[in-house]
């Protein structure tokens, strides 16, 4: 079978810990998480985790499984890049002068439109947001021109293109068979 | 009216209460002496039992739960006392035991410091438990009490950690009791898909040579008349797993013996001839399958589990029914067919007979020679009937006493399984003296594993647990022996052990003792330790180069097990 890149999106209880238990899994297994994103989701109290990994998809579904197993998560999931919109960003911290002397610098960060949010005598920053292709081809160019101090990207951050959200569906399925048995 | 205050430690007693407990393993310590203080005034109604390391704690507790069904309780202090229960929280992990333990921890204001006998248990047992849970305010303690023993017994069963600051056991509130049957990120049981039964019992119908994999979820769910009445109907032959031996009486006409590496001939090779496989409460565990890709290849498999990370984890399956088996059984029972399976039943006499011929009548009634391992087991077995449970610690002692004991009664086996936790057997009966009092608890150790949890004497001296040890010696690391022996050119390193004299050791602890040589004695050596009341240690010197066999070699394919070696 043939390893592809997978975006697990999972949710779980706002605990301390919990973070360690998912990544545990991975660890076990020896995979090594490509780029992981953690914030609120849009129910309170419930936390998003954006995971992404090389892997066969038989094992990625073992993962998903043994993740959904601890106690205080909710549900996860897992998705291919055809089945999500997702977007990272990416900071990029430019040498001024050489911005100012080479004129084709900020062309190329036109062409990606990427911003530059900061300008100070010693320093500029660009800032990219999109796909995890057109941020590396970014640095990569710019990488070539000779002006990059500093690179940092954020992990993936994704969202399901399916009209079903299955977290809410969860949660209000078991609050009514809780609602059910003490009936 | 303004209501009671108390401390976080007499919470604890006051929810292990409500939960029914009625017995506690443990050791005191710093960190966990305000619940030892508040232990001493519910003595009447929570037995505490002190054992002589906290490792037994933890077996004793799983060895609680493995007799009684209840969950096992043990009760520790923080740091070295936490850390040594980690082996045990680990084997309930991986043999689903429910046990709570309860650890002591420093104050949290120290927590993250490096303070005296501080350690980060929860971060320790996260990955080996099913819940672990650091309590660090006294008003915390009954629902984490409540949560804690929901999560241990509910669904797959597991051992629950719970980590009590020293100043939440100290600090007070108002106590109420809580009861928690709802955790809406925890689905204990799943759901069972209507679609998934009819296709097993289409499956099952249209079988020709159905086979039927019967592991410890039957007993987890008590399930086990509803096993019987299924098999029954369709007439299916089963094979048992380690844990699943006592599931099926051994003397029934379709349990067809032990799955797995040293299990029976009949059950191994006809794993690789039916036609439908149907695996109740089992995971397709390496010691069961062997290697997988010539494991059952020809059949169409069905896997019931209430565990949705064991379906095609190990083996891939054709229909998965999940659910508990207490209810998916009769589900299924209902929508399959009577059938009579008479020539393909009959066709599993002819292994029965080789293995017989080339392994049993040499293990179980050799004509002369040294005493053997597996007629020591049956003797006992024999001897103590229906009542004996057998509790087994690890290695041949563990595999021949399997083997060759008789179950007829649900919940007769205790064994350290899917870890294969040396030391195990001795704490895990004392614990099963506890649990049932009613039964004669066999625990049948090498003189490796008696050595590993040997302080444990103490706790049987002073409980008078009534434990039958029966030691067979036979001055070897055996199982590890065997080994080298067969893939490691007779290079026997570091397995002979110098031994103590162990009648000396049981006068020293007040526990009465024999030692048998010969096979005349045997029949009295047993009969003397059945009949004496209380604990006994029954030493039987065995040959020393046994092997356990069959054998499929690890890695090996299941219908090519070894008679000989």
């Amino acid at each position: 079978m043939e390893k592809k890149l997978y975006t697990l999106i999972v949710y779980s209880e706002n605990i301390a810990g919990i973070l360690n238990q998912i990544t545990a899994v991975f660890t076990r297994r020896q995979i090594n998480i490509e780029s992981l994103n953690v914030s609120a989701s849009s129910i309170e109290g419930v936390h998003k985790y954006t995971i992404t990994i090389w892997a066969e998809e038989d094992t990625v579904i073992k993962v998903v499984k043994q993740i959904e197993k601890k106690i205080e998560v909710l549900q996860a999931h897992y998705f291919t890049d055809d089945e999500i919109f997702y977007h990272e960003i990416a900071l990029y911290k430019l040498a001024t002068p050489e911005l100012e002397n080479n004129s084709y610098i900020s062309k190329v960060v036109r062409r990606y439109g990427a911003s530059i949010v900061e300008v100070n005598p010693v320093y500029s920053i660009v800032k990219k947001a999109g796909m995890s292709d057109e941020i590396s081809s970014l640095y990569d160019e710019l990488q070539a021109l000779g002006c990059v101090l500093q690179f940092v990207r954020s992990g993936r951050v994704a969202i399901t293109k399916s009209c079903v959200e299955r977290v809410n569906e969860y949660l209000a399925d078991r609050e009514m068979k809780h609602l059910q048995k003490n009936k | 009216m303004t209501k009671e205050k108390i401390t976080g430690a007499e919470a604890l007693m006051r929810s292990l209460e409500h939960q029914g407990v009625t017995t506690l393993f443990g050791y005191p310590g710093g960190s966990i002496m305000p619940v030892f203080d508040a232990l001493f005034d519910h003595s009447a109604q929570l037995n505490h039992i002190l054992v002589r390391h906290e490792q037994a704690a933890a077996h004793a507790a799983e060895g609680y739960a493995r007799v009684s069904g209840k969950v096992g309780v043990c009760l520790v202090t923080s740091g070295p006392g936490a850390t040594n229960t980690i082996t045990g929280i680990a084997d309930a992990m991986i043999d689903s035991t429910p046990i709570v333990v309860i650890a002591g921890q420093v104050g949290t204001p120290f927590l993250g410091s490096d303070a005296f006998q501080e350690v980060d248990l929860v971060g320790i047992t996260q990955p080996i438990s099913k819940w672990s849970y650091q309590i660090r305010r006294a008003e915390d303690v009954p629902m984490a009490v409540a949560k804690a023993f929901y999560i241990a017994q509910s669904g797959r069963p597991g051992p629950v950690v719970l980590d009590f600051a020293k100043n939440a056991q100290v600090e007070s509130f108002e106590y109420e009791p809580v009861d928690v049957d709802f955790i809406r990120s925890y689905v204990p049981v799943p759901d069972t898909d209507m679609t998934s039964l009819e296709e097993a019992a289409k499956m099952i119908n249209s079988a020709k040579r159905p086979f039927a994999l019967v592991g410890q979820g039957v007993t987890l769910g008590n399930a086990q008349k509803e096993l019987l009445t299924f098999l029954e109907k369709a007439d299916i032959p089963c094979g048992t797993t380690l844990l699943g031996l006592s599931d099926i009486p051994t003397s029934h006409r379709l349990n067809k013996g032990m799955l797995g590496m040293h299990g029976n001939l009949g059950p191994n090779v006809k794993t690789n001839e039916c036609d439908v496989l149907i695996a109740i409460g089992m995971r397709f565990d390496d010691r069961v399958t062997g290697n997988l890709a010539t494991y059952a290849r020809q059949a169409k498999i069905i896997h019931l589990d209430i565990d949705p990370a064991e379906i095609n984890k190990n083996v891939k399956v054709d229909v998965a029914v999940m659910g508990d088996c207490k209810q998916t059984l009769p589900q299924l029972t209902d929508m399959i067919t009577f059938a009579h399976h008479e020539e393909w039943i009959a066709s599993f006499r002819e292994h029965e007979q080789l293995e017989y011929e080339r392994v049993i009548k040499n293990e179980v009634y050799p004509a002369d020679g040294p005493l053997k391992m597996g007629e020591v087991a049956r003797a006992v077995s024999d001897a103590a009937g229906d009542k004996a449970v057998l509790v087994t610690d690890v290695g041949q002692n563990q595999m021949l006493s399997a083997r060759y004991f008789r179950y007829n009664r649900n919940r007769s086996i205790i064994t350290s399984g899917g870890l294969g936790t040396m030391g195990f057997g001795l704490p895990a009966a004392i614990g099963a003296t506890f649990g049932d009092s009613e039964r004669i608890i066999c625990a049948f150790m090498g003189d490796g594993g008696l050595q590993m949890s040997i302080q444990e004497l103490g706790t049987i001296m002073e409980q008078k647990a009534p434990v039958k040890i029966i030691l067979l010696n036979n001055n070897y690391l055996g199982n590890v022996r065997q080994w080298q022996a067969m893939f490691f050119n007779r290079r026997y390193s570091f397995t002979p052990m110098m031994n103590p004299d162990y009648m000396k050791i049981a006068e020293a602890y007040g526990i009465p003792s024999r030692l048998v040589v010969k096979r005349e004695e045997l029949s009295q050596g047993i009969e003397q330790m059945l009949n004496t009341d209380g604990p006994f240690l029954l030493e039987v010197a065995v040959i020393e180069e046994g092997n356990v066999l069959p054998m499929t070699p690890p890695g090996g394919t299941v219908n090519e097990m070894l008679l000989e070696c």
